[in-house]
């Protein structure tokens, strides 16, 4: 897939997952439009995963420690065919399996995960079984801001670099915004690239919304041989709609029929200058 | 069974349970490289350094740091490794417990949780190390299966039995050492409630080293005062034995239960919850460690101090039939 095509592919899933959220009436809005070019790089230039073999042993492990985020995970992986597209329709409804969180029942999920500060340690645990079992395959993990102050960050920072986890990546999904407010009232994270340096981790900053740059970070690992990598990913809370853009009420803000219009308009018109 | 074919004879001691627990899997791990043992800087309290020595491979170290510890263990689980976490149950069942609900039983990862020195091992030191809500914690969550083992046969069997179990589990030892409460040679299985002694009068259901003070209470019955108690080691907390308290309520002789863990939520509850809604109305007594701060002391002081001991069953054996 091309640059350009991968740039009309964030459109093209950032319009589904507002579709999705619109119909369910429910959803993570601002935060899955933050990371949509991240997974879409991840699936569809980085990962080795098949969705008709999703088990294989081999394939690179993503867990999505934001959980919450997973409307960008499901139109991703619906759109990679993991799953009907029509499954969606389901979203959130009960009994469904598309619920607000990432859960195993959905091909393509490789935890359950929602409450924040997981992901990385399963990781670490994931990283250290394919090292014991000489395997090439790589892990990755998409870690919030908001959810770095859980401490349980910090003790699988310190096993990664103790592990020699090169074959470890977390990216930083970087909005600096979070349900209450920005990072820096609610809980002041600065001088990320500093102490993750200091924790033993080779970092990589990225603009989160650049495709190349996503592209150059994700596929050349690892950055050091012996030393789990970290990207940090800049991005801004609801990427692509520009009235949701850094609006923290769009953290889990539903569009009523009005703004959803306006919103496919600006996608669209996005769209046609790419 | 035969309530009579259970011949009683001097108890022979053990040793530790979780030294049985590093004795075995050093045993299975010969075999078996994909068992893997997690610790949060806590092999010395799991009797675990022999087993760092010979298989320093299969020990993946996270220091202190239990939610780590767990999360790990999960993703070690995910990816085919035979996990046991172990940590102090005190810190592994409360530290832990959202990575337990989540990351192993809700994620429906099989990592073998070791909780060392439960309930009230570490009596000195205070509440910070008892562990005496682990039951009911766990119990409330789904997909879990909870054993503490009596002795050190049962040890063993639990043990082997969690190698290839391929369900979330946690494992409850004591750090006393334990005699064989009984030697015959007869199944071990997850679930399944083991008869240690039999008797006529009184059933007594006890869970991991609360069983042996159960037994030395029947027979300080048995000898001071003819009466006759049938001891169960109901050593699966989760899923309970419901047939063998079934079948021990069903003639309407008097329950007690008896469990190093406090009287909510626990071993004794769930027997009560399991004959109120089952139409069983036998007279039933929990002996436990009350809802208050806990007294300090030696495990045998604590359990003294509490009535967890011959002379305390007694009495409410005796009370309870009066």
């Amino acid at each position: 897939m091309t640059v350009r095509e991968l740039r009309l592919k964030s459109i093209f899933l950032r319009k589904q997952l507002l579709k999705y959220i619109y119909h369910a009436k429910a959803g993570h809005t601002g935060g899955s439009l933050s990371c949509t070019d991240i997974l879409n790089v991840l699936y569809n230039k980085v990962l080795n995963v098949d969705p008709k073999n999703f088990k294989d042993p081999d394939r690179d492990r993503y867990i999505q420690s934001k959980g919450h985020s997973v409307e960008a995970l499901y139109v991703t992986l619906a759109d990679k065919g993991f799953f009907p597209e029509d499954d969606l329709e389901t979203l959130c409804a009960y009994g469904s399996n598309y619920i607000g969180h990432p859960t195993k029942k959905v091909n393509g999920m490789e935890q359950n995960t929602g409450a924040l500060g997981h992901g990385l340690p399963i990781c670490v645990g994931e990283a250290i079984a394919a090292k014991l079992d000489e395997k090439n395959h790589r892990i990755f993990t998409l870690l919030g801001d908001g959810e770095l102050p859980e401490g349980s960050n910090w003790e699988a920072f310190l096993a990664a670099a103790h592990y020699n986890l090169d074959n470890l990546y977390a990216i930083l999904d970087y909005n600096k915004q979070q349900i209450t407010g920005n990072n820096e009232d609610v809980m002041r994270i600065d001088s990320v690239k500093e102490k993750l340096q200091a924790f033993g981790w080779e970092v990589r900053e990225v603009d989160g919304h650049n495709i190349e740059e996503l592209i150059e970070a994700l596929n050349n690992g690892p950055f050091k041989v012996g030393k789990p990598n970290f990207i940090i990913a800049h991005t801004i809370k609801g990427k692509g709609v520009s009235y949701m853009e850094g609006n923290l009420k769009w953290h889990h803000g539903v569009p009523s029929d009005e703004q959803y219009e306006m919103a496919l308009n600006e996608l669209n018109e996005s769209q046609s200058l790419i | 069974m035969e309530l009579d074919k259970i011949e009683e004879k001097e108890l022979r001691m053990g040793v530790p349970n979780q030294v049985v627990f590093s004795n075995t899997l050093q045993e299975l791990a010969v075999t078996d490289r994909d068992i893997l043992v997690t610790t949060s800087d806590s092999r010395g309290s799991g009797k675990l350094v022999p087993f760092a020595e010979k298989f320093p491979d299969q020990v993946v170290e996270v220091g202190i740091a239990e939610q780590n510890l767990v999360g790990v263990a999960a993703g070690l689980a995910s990816a085919g490794k035979k996990a046991f976490a172990v940590s102090p149950a005190c810190f592994l069942s409360a530290r832990a417990l959202e990575q337990i609900k989540n990351d192993v039983c809700y994620s429906d990862n099989p990592v073998k949780l070791v909780a060392i020195s439960a309930g009230v091992s570490y009596g000195a030191l205070g509440t910070t190390h008892h562990s005496l809500h682990d039951f009911a914690a766990l119990r409330a969550i789904n997909n879990i299966t909870i054993v503490a083992p009596a002795d050190n046969y049962e040890t063993e069997q639990a043990v082997r039995s969690a190698v290839n179990f391929n369900q979330p589990l946690y494992l409850r030892f004591g750090k006393k050492a334990m005699p064989f409460l009984n030697e015959q040679n007869e199944s071990f299985e997850f679930g399944k409630g083991r008869i240690i002694r039999r008797g006529d009068d009184v059933t007594i259901i006890a869970t991991g080293e609360a069983v042996y003070p159960a037994w030395s209470a029947a027979k300080v019955l048995e000898t001071e005062r003819g009466v006759q108690a049938t001891v169960v080691s109901m050593h699966t907390i989760k899923p309970l034995d419901v047939g063998l308290i079934a079948d021990m309520a069903s003639n309407g002789r008097p329950i007690v239960t008896v469990e190093e863990h406090m009287v909510n939520g626990g071993l004794g509850e769930a027997c009560a919850s399991y004959l109120m809604q089952n139409g069983f109305h036998n007279a039933f007594k929990i002996i436990g460690i009350p809802d208050e701060y806990t007294v300090t002391g030696s495990q045998v002081n604590i359990f003294d101090h509490y009535g967890i001991s011959a002379e305390g069953l007694k009495e409410t054996v005796l009370n309870i039939l009066s």
